[in-house]
């Protein structure tokens, strides 16, 4: 696995834009991005409304990925090139859910929707419509995916990377500050936890750092390689982008993502929690 | 939920004796710049958040009392502004030269 493998460039997905075999997709929270514009082609995904389950906390189990997919018109052998909003948070999300679902050809375009956007790229407004297919997923991957009894057990053992930004990390905050404050769940982060934001693996238009400058930014927050590493943020997405970074990119191994997060975490009864 | 909710628009909903909320407009030749990224930064110049702002060029944080940056990027330019939170309402334009 190299970086060439899962990231793709601004460049290289305009010139393959239309090819067979590749389908583009969006993920958003907030779909509006992609009903005022999108990649030439590319289908939809709502982070809420498509990728999460629609009663318990949780995501689409298998069948329902299956007949998600299947009506987006993708199949098991098309490349999927996901972008988004948000820095590609919501595609990292994504790209880590198919690779839960055994999806083989996965890909992110580095710097998202900002990037594109930044270039002056085309964005069409044109109703993209897919037939349908007969998608099948495997059976869900959980050598990505931490539940909390791991995080818990994992405090003073595994690295334990807590993505969000300092102020939500000290407590200060208790969520990323465009949304309003109050919120449920104690403030602060998992004891033994070490802070490294996402956006320190990022460039101000979204893209990836350089394989060295990701490397060197790990090494000296403290990220040991011989354990075992738990990612996590506040819902899940955040902490993609730093598992696909970790596990992705730099091809660190037993890397997982907590989608449980600080939402989850900081409403436990009786774990301990730091300040 | 993450991703950035609508800018702009009423303060409706919002408590604004415990919110410390920071808004504005980026503004670029005279005129509000829609589609413009604008992020917060705290103290130590770190990443905290970042919105795309509205048709009007608007913007809207919830952050905390203390010290902020904000910066804009846009395909016409950058622009940034420093300012100190309170609780409340805190307004700011953020200027692209």
């Amino acid at each position: 696995m190299s970086r060439t493998d899962v990231l793709v460039t601004a460049d290289w997905a305009q010139e393959n834009i239309g090819r067979p075999g590749i389908v583009f997709v969006e993920v958003d929270e907030d779909t509006s991005a992609y009903d005022g514009g999108h990649i030439e082609g590319a289908v939809k995904l709502d982070w809420k409304k498509d990728l999460q389950d629609p009663l318990r906390r949780d995501y689409l189990d298998k069948a329902a990925f299956e007949a998600l997919l299947s009506a987006k018109g993708i199949s098991n052998d098309d490349t999927v090139v996901l972008y988004g909003g948000n820095n590609n948070w919501f595609a990292a999300y994504a790209y880590w859910y198919f690779k839960i679902y055994g999806h083989r050809s996965v890909k992110l375009i580095d710097g998202g929707r900002k990037k594109w956007e930044l270039d002056g790229r085309p964005l069409s407004k044109d109703v993209v419509e897919r037939p349908a297919t007969q998608y099948s997923a495997g059976e869900p991957d959980l050598s990505i995916r931490a539940f909390r009894d791991e995080v818990v057990a994992a405090i003073g053992t595994k690295n334990i990377v807590d993505v969000r930004s300092p102020d939500e990390f000290s407590g200060k905050i208790l969520a990323p500050a465009h949304l309003p404050q109050e919120q449920s769940q104690r403030a602060g982060h998992v004891p033994t936890a070490i802070n490294i934001p996402w956006s320190k693996a990022a460039n101000e238009d979204g893209t990836f750092k350089s394989d060295e400058e990701l490397t060197e930014l790990y090494a000296e927050q403290g990220f040991d390689d011989s354990k075992e590493t738990i990612a996590y943020c506040r819902i899940g997405e955040r902490s993609s982008h730093t598992w696909f970074v970790l596990q992705e990119l730099l091809g660190k191994k037993n890397v997982k993502n907590y989608d449980g997060s600080w939402v989850e975490y900081g409403s436990l009864v009786g774990v301990p929690i730091e300040k | 939920m993450c991703g950035a909710p609508k800018q702009g628009g009423a303060l409706a909903g919002v408590d604004l004796t415990t919110q410390t909320v920071i808004q504005g407009q980026v503004w670029h030749d005279g005129a509000p710049v829609a589609g413009a990224y604008v992020r917060l930064l705290d103290s130590t110049d770190e990443f905290t958040a970042e919105v795309v702002t509205s048709p009007e060029g608007e913007f809207r944080f919830f952050a905390a009392p203390g010290p902020w940056k904000v910066r804009s990027l846009a395909p016409v330019g950058k622009g940034e502004r420093v300012l100190e939170a309170e609780t409340g309402l805190n307004e700011t334009t953020i200027v692209i030269a």
